[in-house]
């Protein structure tokens, strides 16, 4: 446990000690505020909640996120540093859930830092609190399915480009699961079942489920069976991977 | 304190260590020789758990690799060839990282400051690793391979792009910590081998060549005990007739010698081949006097470890042709 810290805190100081993190965190929450001011109409609907934030977080999320988990493990496999971790005496499973945890905690910070809006909701108004809170629960829980899934793809090569790419492209496929986009798709190929199977993959409805204000037990089982599923793949990548 | 056993690794169809065996014990320096790709690398990273073997297995201080890897870990310090390191941290932070990870007993502060002492480090522990020149960068893999004082080291070619000061330090690094550890290096500066090495490997094409100490190794070559005279060139022939008609030379060659300028000398250096590798040295030695030639210098040759390496290794066929 105490090594998966250790290999956590490296990783996250690794943000900060370059401009990565500054210029993530404030991309972040310059599109964040634009989104919710402009496009959602923060004011103009003239309700105490921030609905119109956290409609954005699923799209916002899609293409920032891969960018902070394209480097997890593609810049260790090209720099090399990958043959001195594993030579470290640390498990995979560490290895992996440290990495992850890292930027989990750096894309909690992103999320925290988006506080003013709420405190500008209770100062106008008297929001129902609780549902903000679930909504950034389910925010923050919907930011690890992203992450894990880019992490996985980074596993699977060198180049920080084409991990950033090929996560955009999988996350696409998971927040529109629930979509005719995607269900029309493979509808011609696979069963009935199969198709409401991947229906019931989708980011928006278990996201938009949870920011109703109702934290429900299968959304929860989603989005961390999902992470689980993806941090497995991710270790079995690397092991796969690593000397290539 | 390192067994292995039928060691064998393919990638693909290509076999790049093929049924490598032997074990090595405490005090030993072991140096891995071998031409680019022949298999040391390889070796190496299935030693340290990088890589898992196709084939075989590989022991360290009785912790097999591949079952308890995170005990073999703990008993071994590496540094992988071309050092990578974490170009965002200082080499402060850096090995503290590892220090962390490797549980080091005591004062972590302590034995890292005692470490990069050794190393010389102490002038850049908090610039950025990515800013430090390559050796510098080699001191700091090595403090990290060091700093846990484990019972076996693992060196992938240690010395490779330092200036000669620098290879000197790390030898003689490497040498103050051999009593008691076993360190296992590769290299292909064959003069490292014979400062440093008390056994020496030859890999070629993924097969284990040769397994004998760096003396047994230059006694291989057909310079073993040979005689080199250097002597005035127009007395070339005369020498070369001399030192044919004693009976245990099987034949004498000569070269031309070459001033300091560059400029071809007076001078030439004429060598006698033993027999079987018999001591010649006394007999050349009198008939230089009997036959009063004008002798700078006499040399018994140890043996060439690089035409050794090149016969081995095949080197010296595609030479040829």
């Amino acid at each position: 446990m105490s090594k998966t810290i250790t290999l956590m805190r490296r990783e996250l100081t690794g943000y900060f000690a370059t401009p990565v993190a500054y210029v993530f965190l404030v991309i972040f929450l310059l599109l964040s505020g634009i989104l919710t001011c402009y496009m959602g109409n923060f004011y103009e609907n003239g309700q105490a909640d921030l609905q119109a934030m956290f409609t954005f977080h699923p799209w916002l999320y899609l293409f920032l996120i891969p960018a902070i988990s394209m480097r997890l493990w593609a810049e260790e496999r090209k720099s090399g540093t990958i043959e001195l971790l594993m030579t470290l005496p640390v498990s995979l499973g560490q290895a992996v859930a440290a990495k992850f945890l890292a930027a989990w905690v750096f894309s909690g910070i992103a999320l925290f830092l988006t506080f003013p809006f709420w405190i500008t909701v209770n100062f106008l108004g008297d929001p129902d609190n609780g549902v903000i809170v679930a909504s950034y629960v389910g925010s923050f829980l919907m930011a690890g399915g992203y992450l894990a899934i880019g992490s996985c793809v980074s596993a699977a090569t060198k180049n920080q480009v084409i991990a950033f790419v090929i996560a955009v492209a999988i996350s696409f496929l998971f927040v529109l699961a629930g979509y005719p986009a995607v269900l029309n798709f493979f509808k011609p190929w696979v069963g009935q079942s199969v198709v409401e199977g991947i229906g019931s993959l989708s980011f928006l409805t278990h996201f938009y489920s949870i920011t109703t204000g109702v934290i429900d037990l299968r959304d929860l089982v989603f989005f961390a069976s999902l992470i689980g599923c993806f941090l497995f793949a991710n270790a079995t990548l690397v092991e796969l991977k690593k000397a290539d | 304190m390192i067994e292995i056993q039928n060691l064998t690794k393919r990638f693909g169809l290509f076999t790049a260590v093929d049924n490598i065996s032997f074990q090595v014990g405490k005090g030993t320096v072991l140096g891995f020789l071998g031409p680019n790709g022949a298999g040391k690398s390889t070796t190496m990273k299935m030693i340290t758990g990088f890589l898992t073997p196709t084939a075989g297995k590989a022991r360290v201080c009785g912790h097999d690799v591949q079952e308890e890897p995170i005990a073999a870990k703990e008993k071994m310090g590496y540094l992988p060839e071309g050092a990578p390191l974490y170009p965002d941290m200082t080499p402060r932070s850096f090995l503290t990282f590892v220090a962390d990870l490797r549980s080091v007993p005591g004062d972590r502060k302590a034995r890292i400051a005692e470490v990069v002492a050794k190393v010389n480090l102490e002038s850049v522990l908090d610039v950025h690793i990515e800013t430090l020149s390559k050796g510098y960068k080699r001191r700091v893999g090595l403090a990290q391979a060091m700093l846990h004082d484990p019972a076996v080291l693992i060196l992938d070619e240690p010395t490779d792009g330092l200036d000669p000061n620098q290879k000197h330090e790390v030898r003689t690094l490497i040498r103050s910590m051999a009593q008691d550890k076993v360190v296992v290096l590769s290299t292909h500066i064959l003069e490292e081998v014979e400062a440093l090495c008390t056994r020496t490997i030859i890999i070629s094409g993924g097969k284990l060549v040769v397994d004998c100490t760096p003396a047994e190794l230059a006694a291989k070559s057909r310079y073993h005990n040979a005689v080199s005279l250097t002597v005035p060139a127009d007395q070339r022939e005369r020498v070369e007739k001399g030192l044919g008609g004693l009976n245990r030379v099987a034949n004498v060659e000569w070269a031309a010698l070459t001033g300091s300028n560059g400029s071809p000398s007076a001078r030439v250096c004429v060598t006698a081949f033993p027999r079987s590798g018999a001591s010649i040295a006394a007999e050349v030695g009198a008939r230089a006097r009997d036959e009063r030639w004008e002798v700078d210098e006499m040399r018994v040759e140890p043996g060439r470890l690089d035409e050794v390496f090149r016969t081995l290794t095949g080197a010296a066929k595609v030479g040829a042709n």
